[in-house]
């Protein structure tokens, strides 16, 4: 199997914070979806795969070359949108596209005018006087008109709202009909993911906590509720995470069959959404109490 | 052809694509040679995963309800007349079951189902 991008045993070290060997793999015409809360080193590990960043240890492999050795090849086959502005604040749309444009051998500028157009952007107006959802709109034009093979987005979708959040959805979908493509990204809006993504990878604390099909994952985890009455020293330990209050408790387990062996019908079974996964994974046991 | 999911059903969004694809072949809505939707375009249209989506074609094909052609897409399969009025039967049954049940959670007794029956086998 060829992946069309392949992280191994990445490491970096920050004075208080390290990305701690993180592995994960796509396959080209899929879409990953890359969460965590803020601070777990999703920026971070973007970065270091754009080589924005110097690793300090493991691979990193992009349509199957060193991310380094290849790394103007690569580039050109990226489309990368950014979580922060980098444009420059004083020229115009299209006076900026104008200096990114020669930079990819496969600029497409049809395509570059049909999303200003579909993005409803004046191309005449300076970068600096646009919203922060204009702004995330153009950096996206940039990254969909040069033909690219991978899609690389941090938090593309924040500070945009959900009619427009839709529209990437549907555009995403567009590139993805090439079965040659992949997309990834990073977000902390966990609707999104819930429709569109193939695969999650999700990281706490730089480490990676699970990296599987988004299936997969939604069928190995429950939210489970109930009294307290419930609870001792030992059910509590069959949570990954958990929310008691006076009236009840709400937890996250991936062993559905534990669960039901101990309390039977005694309890409320649900689905567990992406977000309870990641709040509870990250939250652990908390007991809430009156202020 | 026309396919609901829905997001709040216990039943996996795959599982509720191969039924009510299923359903349309049993039902010839869907005959042999029939071209379905690519699995690219259908996650698109649905708003779920390729993954997804691909699993409810594999589970199909498994099934014997489809094919898939490298580069040409999935078709109704053909299906064995026998086995699909074997199937069909199934499903009768299966419905039936449900019947039953929900009957007897309302305490009804066998006599006042056969008369319910009777009179809608008349009427539909």
């Amino acid at each position: 199997m060829d992946y069309i991008l392949e992280v191994k045993d990445l490491r970096k070290e920050f004075k208080n914070f390290t990305i701690d060997d993180i592995s994960f793999k796509l396959e080209p015409g899929y879409i990953m979806g890359f969460i965590g809360p803020n601070g777990a080193g999703k920026s971070t590990t973007i970065k270091l795969i754009m080589n924005l960043l110097k690793k300090d240890g493991g691979e990193i492999k992009i349509f199957g070359k060193d991310h380094v050795k290849y790394e103007k090849e690569i580039k050109d086959r990226i489309g990368f949108v950014y979580d922060e502005n980098y444009y420059y604040e004083d020229l115009t749309i299209n006076q900026m596209k104008s200096i990114v444009a020669p930079f990819y051998s496969r600029w497409d500028n049809n395509q570059f005018n049909y999303y200003i157009k579909e993005f409803d952007l004046n191309p005449r107006v300076k970068i600096k006087t646009l919203s922060k959802g204009m702004k995330m709109k153009f950096s996206l034009a940039i990254a969909l008109s040069h033909h690219a093979d991978l899609i690389i987005m941090d938090e593309p979708t924040s500070g945009l709202d959900p009619v427009f959040r839709r529209e990437i959805l549907d555009i995403l979908y567009n590139i993805i009909q090439d079965d040659t493509k992949s997309i990834f990204f990073s977000t902390h809006i966990t609707t999104d993911l819930e429709k569109i993504a193939d695969y999650i990878t999700f990281i706490n604390e730089g480490k990676v906590v699970f990296s599987k099909s988004k299936d997969e994952i939604l069928e190995s985890y429950a939210i489970v509720k109930g009294g307290t009455d419930l609870l001792d020293e030992n059910t509590r330990k069959q949570f990954i995470g958990l929310r008691e209050t006076k009236v009840g408790f709400e937890g996250l387990t991936d062993n559905l069959n534990n669960i039901k062996s101990t309390f039977g019908n005694k309890v409320l079974i649900e689905k567990a959404s992406l977000e309870d996964i990641m709040v509870y994974s990250v939250r652990g046991k908390e007991y809430v109490r009156d202020y | 052809m026309k396919i609901i999911i829905s997001n709040s059903s216990d039943e996996p969004i795959y599982e509720q694509i191969s039924k009510q694809i299923k359903g349309m072949i049993l039902k010839g809505e869907l005959k042999e040679g029939d071209l379905l939707p690519s699995i690219r375009g259908l996650a698109r249209d649905l708003q779920i995963s390729v993954i997804t989506t691909k699993r409810a074609y594999d589970e199909l094909e498994k099934e014997g309800f489809i094919e898939t052609v490298q580069g040409k897409g999935s078709f109704v399969a053909a299906q064995n007349k026998e086995l699909m009025k074997e199937k069909k039967l199934k499903i009768i049954e299966e419905k039936l079951v449900e019947v039953v049940e929900e009957s007897k959670l309302l305490g009804l007794s066998y006599e006042e189902i056969e008369e319910m029956l009777k009179i809608l086998f008349e009427e539909v």
